[in-house]
Protein backbone atom coordinates (compact mmCIF):
# COMPACT_ATOMS: atom_id res chain seq x y z
CA UNK A 1 0.00 0.00 0.00
CA UNK A 2 1.05 3.56 -1.07
CA UNK A 3 2.80 5.56 1.89
CA UNK A 4 1.64 8.95 3.39
CA UNK A 5 3.50 10.92 5.06
CA UNK A 6 3.27 14.95 6.16
CA UNK A 7 5.46 17.67 6.53
CA UNK A 8 6.31 18.17 10.03
CA UNK A 9 4.89 21.66 10.11
CA UNK A 10 1.54 20.15 10.64
CA UNK A 11 2.30 18.35 13.86
CA UNK A 12 2.09 21.77 15.41
CA UNK A 13 -1.22 21.75 14.82
CA UNK A 14 -2.44 17.91 15.06
CA UNK A 15 -0.77 14.56 15.18
CA UNK A 16 -0.25 13.47 11.48
CA UNK A 17 2.14 9.88 11.76
CA UNK A 18 3.30 8.61 8.20
CA UNK A 19 0.81 6.01 7.79
CA UNK A 20 0.01 3.29 4.82
CA UNK A 21 -3.08 3.31 3.12
CA UNK A 22 -5.05 1.70 0.11
CA UNK A 23 -5.59 3.93 -3.08
CA UNK A 24 -4.92 3.85 -6.17
CA UNK A 25 -4.58 7.89 -6.72
CA UNK A 26 -3.56 10.55 -4.35
CA UNK A 27 -7.20 11.31 -3.73
CA UNK A 28 -8.01 8.16 -2.38
CA UNK A 29 -5.55 7.82 -0.45
CA UNK A 30 -5.93 11.12 0.88
CA UNK A 31 -9.36 10.18 1.23
CA UNK A 32 -8.43 6.92 3.72
CA UNK A 33 -6.72 9.02 6.07
CA UNK A 34 -9.36 11.60 6.22
CA UNK A 35 -11.85 9.38 7.45
CA UNK A 36 -9.67 8.46 10.13
CA UNK A 37 -8.85 12.00 10.73
CA UNK A 38 -11.39 14.09 9.51
CA UNK A 39 -9.56 17.53 11.10
CA UNK A 40 -6.82 17.10 8.84
CA UNK A 41 -8.90 17.28 5.90
CA UNK A 42 -9.40 21.24 5.83
CA UNK A 43 -5.52 21.60 6.58
CA UNK A 44 -4.55 19.94 3.16
CA UNK A 45 -7.97 20.67 0.89
CA UNK A 46 -10.22 23.97 1.01
CA UNK A 47 -13.36 23.48 0.91
CA UNK A 48 -14.03 22.90 -2.40
CA UNK A 49 -11.52 19.74 -1.98
CA UNK A 50 -9.12 21.17 -4.12
CA UNK A 51 -5.27 21.23 -2.75
CA UNK A 52 -4.65 24.62 -0.68
CA UNK A 53 -3.02 27.12 -2.37
CA UNK A 54 0.52 26.94 -0.74
CA UNK A 55 -0.06 23.09 0.01
CA UNK A 56 2.31 20.83 -2.04
CA UNK A 57 1.52 17.18 -2.63
CA UNK A 58 5.09 14.95 -3.98
CA UNK A 59 4.96 11.11 -5.34
CA UNK A 60 7.73 9.37 -5.14
CA UNK A 61 9.59 13.27 -5.41
CA UNK A 62 7.96 14.42 -8.02
CA UNK A 63 4.84 17.21 -8.04
CA UNK A 64 1.63 15.72 -8.86
CA UNK A 65 -0.19 17.47 -11.81
CA UNK A 66 -4.03 17.48 -10.93
CA UNK A 67 -4.12 19.57 -7.72
CA UNK A 68 -7.95 19.98 -8.52
CA UNK A 69 -9.34 16.16 -8.23
CA UNK A 70 -6.03 14.76 -7.24
CA UNK A 71 -6.17 12.23 -9.96
CA UNK A 72 -2.26 11.34 -9.59
CA UNK A 73 -1.71 7.43 -9.78
CA UNK A 74 -0.20 5.85 -7.27
CA UNK A 75 1.35 2.44 -7.24
CA UNK A 76 1.52 0.15 -3.90
CA UNK A 77 5.06 1.06 -3.26
CA UNK A 78 4.98 4.53 -3.75
CA UNK A 79 5.54 7.55 -1.09
CA UNK A 80 3.53 10.66 -1.43
CA UNK A 81 4.45 13.44 0.69
CA UNK A 82 2.11 16.36 1.93
CA UNK A 83 4.22 19.47 2.05
CA UNK A 84 3.87 23.65 2.58
CA UNK A 85 5.44 25.18 -0.04
CA UNK A 86 7.50 27.96 1.04
CA UNK A 87 5.94 31.75 1.82
CA UNK A 88 5.89 34.60 4.53
CA UNK A 89 7.85 35.60 7.32
CA UNK B 1 -15.79 46.58 34.25
CA UNK B 2 -14.18 44.38 32.42
CA UNK B 3 -10.20 43.40 33.69
CA UNK B 4 -9.79 41.17 30.66
CA UNK B 5 -8.43 42.39 27.29
CA UNK B 6 -7.82 39.75 24.45
CA UNK B 7 -5.59 41.09 21.72
CA UNK B 8 -5.02 38.87 18.35
CA UNK B 9 -2.05 39.40 16.85
CA UNK B 10 0.26 38.69 13.37
CA UNK B 11 1.86 36.05 15.98
CA UNK B 12 -0.04 34.77 18.24
CA UNK B 13 -3.32 35.73 21.27
CA UNK B 14 -2.32 37.55 23.99
CA UNK B 15 -4.49 37.68 27.32
CA UNK B 16 -4.64 41.22 28.91
CA UNK B 17 -5.31 41.23 32.19
CA UNK B 18 -5.97 43.96 34.73
CA UNK B 19 -3.98 43.42 38.11
CA UNK B 20 -3.17 45.50 41.43
CA UNK B 21 -0.25 46.60 40.29
CA UNK B 22 -1.97 48.14 35.95
CA UNK B 23 -1.78 45.61 33.42
CA UNK B 24 -0.05 43.11 32.25
CA UNK B 25 0.42 39.79 29.51
CA UNK B 26 -1.13 37.23 31.06
CA UNK B 27 -1.74 33.85 29.20
CA UNK B 28 -0.40 33.65 25.47
CA UNK B 29 -1.63 31.52 22.63
CA UNK B 30 -1.03 30.09 18.96
CA UNK B 31 2.71 31.73 19.14
CA UNK B 32 3.58 32.43 16.13
CA UNK B 33 0.04 31.70 14.04
CA UNK B 34 -1.67 35.25 12.76
CA UNK B 35 -5.16 35.41 14.51
CA UNK B 36 -7.18 37.41 12.81
CA UNK B 37 -10.49 37.41 15.29
CA UNK B 38 -11.27 37.27 19.16
CA UNK B 39 -14.51 36.71 21.13
CA UNK B 40 -15.03 35.78 24.93
CA UNK B 41 -18.65 35.63 26.43
CA UNK B 42 -18.93 34.19 29.89
CA UNK B 43 -16.46 31.25 30.49
CA UNK B 44 -15.82 30.46 26.67
CA UNK B 45 -12.86 32.11 24.68
CA UNK B 46 -12.68 32.34 20.63
CA UNK B 47 -9.83 32.54 18.23
CA UNK B 48 -9.55 32.64 14.82
CA UNK B 49 -6.58 31.94 13.10
CA UNK B 50 -5.21 32.44 9.53
CA UNK B 51 -2.98 29.75 9.02
CA UNK B 52 -1.97 30.79 5.58
CA UNK B 53 -0.81 27.52 4.25
CA UNK B 54 -3.11 25.80 6.05
CA UNK B 55 -6.04 27.67 5.91
CA UNK B 56 -8.42 29.43 8.24
CA UNK B 57 -9.08 27.53 11.39
CA UNK B 58 -11.56 28.38 14.68
CA UNK B 59 -10.99 27.20 18.23
CA UNK B 60 -12.64 27.48 21.35
CA UNK B 61 -11.50 27.46 24.82
CA UNK B 62 -14.12 26.25 27.22
CA UNK B 63 -14.76 27.17 31.01
CA UNK B 64 -11.58 24.29 31.76
CA UNK B 65 -9.25 25.88 30.46
CA UNK B 66 -8.56 23.61 27.32
CA UNK B 67 -8.26 25.02 24.22
CA UNK B 68 -10.62 22.78 20.96
CA UNK B 69 -10.24 22.78 17.57
CA UNK B 70 -13.68 23.58 16.23
CA UNK B 71 -14.69 22.76 12.85
CA UNK B 72 -14.72 26.16 10.84
CA UNK B 73 -17.27 27.46 8.25
CA UNK B 74 -17.14 25.55 5.54
CA UNK B 75 -18.47 26.62 2.23
CA UNK B 76 -21.05 24.51 0.15
CA UNK B 77 -20.09 22.94 -3.06
CA UNK B 78 -19.86 25.47 -6.01
CA UNK B 79 -22.35 24.73 -8.62
CA UNK B 80 -21.99 24.47 -12.21
CA UNK B 81 -23.69 27.77 -12.80
CA UNK B 82 -21.24 29.51 -10.79
CA UNK B 83 -18.57 29.12 -12.44
CA UNK B 84 -18.78 32.86 -13.45
CA UNK B 85 -18.20 33.76 -9.82
CA UNK B 86 -15.46 36.25 -9.09
CA UNK B 87 -14.75 34.95 -5.70
CA UNK B 88 -13.91 31.53 -4.28
CA UNK B 89 -15.84 29.36 -2.52
CA UNK B 90 -13.55 28.51 0.44
CA UNK B 91 -13.24 29.90 3.53
CA UNK B 92 -10.85 32.67 3.44
CA UNK B 93 -10.24 34.17 6.23
CA UNK B 94 -12.48 34.61 9.73
CA UNK B 95 -12.73 38.20 10.33
CA UNK B 96 -15.55 38.73 12.62
CA UNK B 97 -17.34 36.84 15.65
CA UNK B 98 -20.04 38.29 16.65
CA UNK B 99 -22.88 37.18 19.53
CA UNK B 100 -26.43 36.58 18.16
CA UNK B 101 -28.31 38.29 21.16
CA UNK B 102 -29.74 34.62 21.44
CA UNK B 103 -28.47 31.73 23.91
CA UNK B 104 -25.60 29.63 22.01
CA UNK B 105 -26.12 31.64 18.95
CA UNK B 106 -23.14 33.75 16.97
CA UNK B 107 -22.34 35.03 13.50
CA UNK B 108 -19.33 34.91 11.42
CA UNK B 109 -18.23 37.33 9.07
CA UNK B 110 -16.08 35.97 6.54
CA UNK B 111 -13.54 36.38 3.26
CA UNK B 112 -14.96 35.96 0.73
CA UNK B 113 -18.22 37.38 2.22
CA UNK B 114 -19.82 34.42 3.35
CA UNK B 115 -21.96 34.91 6.81
CA UNK B 116 -22.14 32.18 8.90
CA UNK B 117 -24.39 31.62 11.52
CA UNK B 118 -23.88 29.10 14.65
CA UNK B 119 -26.72 28.37 16.97
CA UNK B 120 -24.57 25.81 19.15
CA UNK B 121 -22.05 27.98 20.73
CA UNK B 122 -19.58 27.69 17.89
CA UNK B 123 -19.88 23.98 17.50
CA UNK B 124 -21.74 23.71 13.98
CA UNK B 125 -21.84 26.85 11.27
CA UNK B 126 -24.42 27.29 8.34
CA UNK B 127 -23.92 29.51 5.67
CA UNK B 128 -26.64 32.31 5.16
CA UNK B 129 -27.60 31.58 1.78
CA UNK B 130 -29.75 34.38 1.08
CA UNK B 131 -26.87 37.11 1.53
CA UNK B 132 -24.15 34.29 -0.47
CA UNK B 133 -26.87 33.59 -3.19
CA UNK B 134 -27.60 37.61 -4.13
CA UNK B 135 -26.90 37.77 -7.83
CA UNK B 136 -25.27 41.31 -6.89
CA UNK B 137 -22.76 39.75 -4.95
CA UNK B 138 -20.79 39.23 -7.87
CA UNK B 139 -20.23 42.81 -7.91
CA UNK B 140 -18.55 42.99 -4.28
CA UNK B 141 -14.71 44.13 -4.24
CA UNK B 142 -11.93 42.60 -3.04
CA UNK B 143 -9.83 44.51 -0.34
CA UNK B 144 -6.07 45.08 0.44
CA UNK B 145 -4.75 42.90 2.35
CA UNK B 146 -7.07 40.10 0.16
CA UNK B 147 -8.46 39.88 -2.76
CA UNK B 148 -11.58 38.59 -1.71
CA UNK B 149 -14.05 40.89 -0.42
CA UNK B 150 -14.42 40.80 3.56
CA UNK B 151 -17.44 41.16 6.07
CA UNK B 152 -15.97 43.10 8.76
CA UNK B 153 -18.88 44.05 10.86
CA UNK B 154 -21.92 41.85 12.18
CA UNK B 155 -23.67 44.16 14.34
CA UNK B 156 -26.89 42.43 16.25
CA UNK B 157 -29.81 45.00 17.78
CA UNK B 158 -29.19 43.81 21.43
CA UNK B 159 -32.91 44.66 21.88
CA UNK B 160 -34.03 42.36 18.85
CA UNK B 161 -31.95 39.84 17.17
CA UNK B 162 -33.54 39.79 13.71
CA UNK B 163 -32.02 43.40 13.67
CA UNK B 164 -28.39 42.96 12.14
CA UNK B 165 -26.29 45.07 10.32
CA UNK B 166 -23.51 43.73 8.52
CA UNK B 167 -20.34 46.04 6.92
CA UNK B 168 -18.46 44.69 4.25
CA UNK B 169 -15.11 45.44 2.18
CA UNK B 170 -16.05 46.36 -0.18
CA UNK B 171 -20.01 46.02 -0.93
CA UNK B 172 -21.85 48.76 1.40
CA UNK B 173 -23.88 48.44 4.71
CA UNK B 174 -26.69 45.91 4.44
CA UNK B 175 -29.35 45.13 6.86
CA UNK B 176 -31.82 42.27 7.45
CA UNK B 177 -34.47 42.50 9.42
CA UNK B 178 -35.15 38.69 9.65
CA UNK B 179 -32.15 37.41 11.05
CA UNK B 180 -31.17 37.12 7.93
CA UNK B 181 -33.88 35.58 5.94
CA UNK B 182 -33.87 38.73 3.69
CA UNK B 183 -31.54 41.44 3.13
CA UNK B 184 -31.30 44.73 1.30
CA UNK B 185 -28.09 47.27 0.86
CA UNK B 186 -29.20 50.76 2.74
CA UNK B 187 -26.01 53.16 2.80
CA UNK B 188 -27.79 56.10 1.28
CA UNK B 189 -25.66 59.18 1.75
CA UNK B 190 -22.48 57.89 1.34
CA UNK B 191 -19.93 58.23 -1.53
CA UNK B 192 -16.27 57.30 -2.53
CA UNK B 193 -13.93 59.28 -3.93
CA UNK B 194 -12.12 56.64 -5.43
CA UNK B 195 -14.27 55.57 -7.85
CA UNK B 196 -15.35 57.12 -11.24
CA UNK B 197 -17.76 59.52 -10.72
CA UNK B 198 -20.40 57.60 -11.76
CA UNK B 199 -19.83 55.02 -9.36
CA UNK B 200 -19.10 57.59 -6.42
CA UNK B 201 -22.90 57.31 -4.91
CA UNK B 202 -23.61 53.54 -5.75
CA UNK B 203 -24.55 51.73 -3.19
CA UNK B 204 -22.14 48.76 -3.30
CA UNK B 205 -19.22 50.06 -4.37
CA UNK B 206 -18.58 51.93 -0.73
CA UNK B 207 -15.93 50.23 1.08
CA UNK B 208 -17.14 50.25 4.85
CA UNK B 209 -13.92 49.71 7.18
CA UNK B 210 -15.48 49.59 10.13
CA UNK B 211 -19.32 49.84 11.55
CA UNK B 212 -20.11 50.73 15.10
CA UNK B 213 -23.52 50.57 16.70
CA UNK B 214 -24.60 52.02 20.09
CA UNK B 215 -26.23 49.05 22.28
CA UNK B 216 -28.67 50.99 24.21
CA UNK B 217 -29.81 53.27 20.89
CA UNK B 218 -29.67 50.48 18.03
CA UNK B 219 -30.89 52.87 15.81
CA UNK B 220 -27.20 55.08 16.54
CA UNK B 221 -24.55 54.17 13.90
CA UNK B 222 -21.23 55.28 13.01
CA UNK B 223 -18.55 54.37 10.04
CA UNK B 224 -14.89 54.64 9.37
CA UNK B 225 -15.28 54.28 6.11
CA UNK B 226 -12.38 54.52 3.43
CA UNK B 227 -13.11 57.89 2.16
CA UNK B 228 -14.25 59.82 5.26
CA UNK B 229 -16.38 59.18 8.56
CA UNK B 230 -20.01 58.90 8.46
CA UNK B 231 -23.19 59.47 11.30
CA UNK B 232 -26.69 57.73 10.53
CA UNK B 233 -29.12 58.37 13.34
CA UNK B 234 -31.88 55.56 11.73
CA UNK B 235 -30.04 52.50 11.88
CA UNK B 236 -28.32 53.06 8.91
CA UNK B 237 -30.78 53.74 6.20
CA UNK B 238 -29.60 57.24 5.72
CA UNK B 239 -25.80 58.27 6.23
CA UNK B 240 -24.63 61.96 6.73
CA UNK B 241 -20.63 62.16 6.51
CA UNK B 242 -18.89 63.67 9.49
CA UNK B 243 -16.06 66.39 8.38
CA UNK B 244 -15.47 68.10 11.93
CA UNK B 245 -13.22 64.87 12.82
CA UNK B 246 -9.33 65.82 13.49
CA UNK B 247 -6.58 65.64 12.89
CA UNK B 248 -7.83 63.47 9.67
CA UNK B 249 -11.35 61.78 8.31
CA UNK B 250 -9.20 58.55 7.08
CA UNK B 251 -8.42 55.48 8.92
CA UNK B 252 -9.88 51.59 10.04
CA UNK B 253 -11.58 51.82 13.54
CA UNK B 254 -14.11 53.03 15.37
CA UNK B 255 -16.36 52.16 18.21
CA UNK B 256 -19.89 53.61 19.91
CA UNK B 257 -20.07 53.66 23.64
CA UNK B 258 -22.09 51.86 25.08
CA UNK B 259 -24.90 53.85 26.45
CA UNK B 260 -24.42 57.63 25.24
CA UNK B 261 -25.68 57.57 21.79
CA UNK B 262 -23.72 60.77 20.89
CA UNK B 263 -20.50 59.38 21.87
CA UNK B 264 -17.89 57.36 19.60
CA UNK B 265 -14.00 57.30 18.82
CA UNK B 266 -12.26 56.97 16.25
CA UNK B 267 -8.55 56.67 15.36
CA UNK B 268 -7.88 58.75 11.95
CA UNK B 269 -4.30 58.48 10.09
CA UNK B 270 -2.84 59.69 6.94
CA UNK B 271 -5.37 59.02 4.41
CA UNK B 272 -4.62 56.83 2.18
CA UNK B 273 -1.09 56.02 0.39
CA UNK B 274 0.30 56.54 3.41
CA UNK B 275 -1.59 55.66 6.50
CA UNK B 276 0.45 56.63 9.40
CA UNK B 277 -0.43 58.58 12.25
CA UNK B 278 -0.91 62.22 11.20
CA UNK B 279 3.07 64.13 11.68
CA UNK B 280 4.02 61.09 13.64
CA UNK B 281 1.49 61.59 16.55
CA UNK B 282 -1.10 58.93 17.82
CA UNK B 283 -3.43 60.22 18.58
CA UNK B 284 -7.61 59.16 19.75
CA UNK B 285 -10.49 61.32 18.19
CA UNK B 286 -13.80 61.04 20.35
CA UNK B 287 -16.77 63.18 19.53
CA UNK B 288 -19.58 63.66 22.71
CA UNK B 289 -22.24 65.30 20.60
CA UNK B 290 -23.05 62.85 18.01
CA UNK B 291 -19.80 64.10 15.38
CA UNK B 292 -20.44 67.96 15.59
CA UNK B 293 -17.27 67.90 16.96
CA UNK B 294 -14.41 65.70 18.34
CA UNK B 295 -11.62 65.80 21.18
CA UNK B 296 -8.47 64.64 19.78
CA UNK B 297 -6.89 62.93 23.03
CA UNK B 298 -3.13 62.17 23.12
CA UNK B 299 -2.35 62.19 26.60
CA UNK B 300 0.06 59.11 27.05
CA UNK B 301 0.31 58.76 23.61
CA UNK B 302 3.58 58.43 21.51
CA UNK B 303 3.53 62.44 19.73
CA UNK B 304 7.42 61.76 17.70
CA UNK B 305 8.42 59.71 15.07
CA UNK B 306 5.28 56.99 15.56
CA UNK B 307 4.16 54.89 12.47
CA UNK B 308 1.35 52.81 14.45
CA UNK B 309 -1.53 52.23 12.21
CA UNK B 310 -4.90 50.66 13.67
CA UNK B 311 -6.90 48.36 11.76
CA UNK B 312 -10.40 48.01 11.71
CA UNK B 313 -10.34 45.64 14.68
CA UNK B 314 -8.15 47.07 16.64
CA UNK B 315 -10.13 49.47 18.87
CA UNK B 316 -12.89 48.46 21.56
CA UNK B 317 -14.17 49.68 24.30
CA UNK B 318 -15.66 47.93 27.36
CA UNK B 319 -19.47 47.69 28.62
CA UNK B 320 -19.05 50.60 30.81
CA UNK B 321 -17.84 53.21 28.78
CA UNK B 322 -14.73 53.96 30.49
CA UNK B 323 -12.24 51.61 29.40
CA UNK B 324 -10.82 51.79 26.02
CA UNK B 325 -8.30 50.04 24.35
CA UNK B 326 -6.41 49.80 21.19
CA UNK B 327 -3.47 48.17 19.51
CA UNK B 328 -1.19 48.97 16.36
CA UNK B 329 0.36 47.46 13.35
CA UNK B 330 3.55 48.31 15.21
CA UNK B 331 2.50 45.96 18.39
CA UNK B 332 2.03 49.34 20.59
CA UNK B 333 -0.59 48.59 22.81
CA UNK B 334 -2.75 51.91 25.05
CA UNK B 335 -5.29 51.32 27.27
CA UNK B 336 -7.44 54.23 29.02
CA UNK B 337 -9.37 54.10 32.19
CA UNK B 338 -11.36 57.25 31.62
CA UNK B 339 -13.03 57.36 28.52
CA UNK B 340 -9.81 58.13 26.63
CA UNK B 341 -8.77 60.96 28.80
CA UNK B 342 -5.57 59.81 29.43
CA UNK B 343 -3.80 56.67 28.24
CA UNK B 344 -1.19 53.91 29.26
CA UNK B 345 1.09 51.87 27.11
CA UNK B 346 1.31 48.30 27.74
CA UNK B 347 4.84 47.04 29.23
CA UNK B 348 5.18 45.05 26.01
CA UNK B 349 6.68 44.90 22.61
CA UNK B 350 3.53 42.58 20.97
CA UNK B 351 3.39 41.41 17.10
CA UNK B 352 1.26 43.42 14.77
CA UNK B 353 -1.73 43.52 16.42
CA UNK B 354 -5.52 42.91 14.32
CA UNK B 355 -7.72 42.55 16.66
CA UNK B 356 -8.24 43.86 20.64
CA UNK B 357 -11.44 43.02 22.53
CA UNK B 358 -12.86 43.04 25.85
CA UNK B 359 -13.89 40.12 27.08
CA UNK B 360 -17.75 40.24 28.31
CA UNK B 361 -19.08 38.99 31.38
Amino acid sequence: MPTVAFTSALQRFLPVPATQVAGATVHDALAVVFASRPALRSYILDDQGVLRRHVNVFVNGDLIHDRVRLTDPVRPDDEIYVFQALTGG
Amino acid sequence: MTDRLLVGTRKGLFEIVRRRGGWGVGETQFLGDPVTAVFARGTATYAALDLGHFGAKLWRRAGDGAWQELTAPAYPPKPEDASDDPHPWSLGRIWAIEPGGVAGRLWAGTMPGGLFRSEDDGDTWSLNAPLWHMPDRRKWMGVAGGEQPGISSVLVNPHNPADIRLGISTAGVWATMDTGESWSLINHGMYNEYMPPEQAGSPIAQDIHCLARCPAHPEIMWCQHHNGVFHSTDAGHTWHEVTTIQPSKFGFAVVAHPHDAGTAWFVPATKDERRVPVDGKVVVARTRDGGHSFDVLRDGLPQSHAYDLVWRHGLAVDDSGDRLAFGSTSGGLWISENGGDSWAALEARLPPIAAVRFAVM
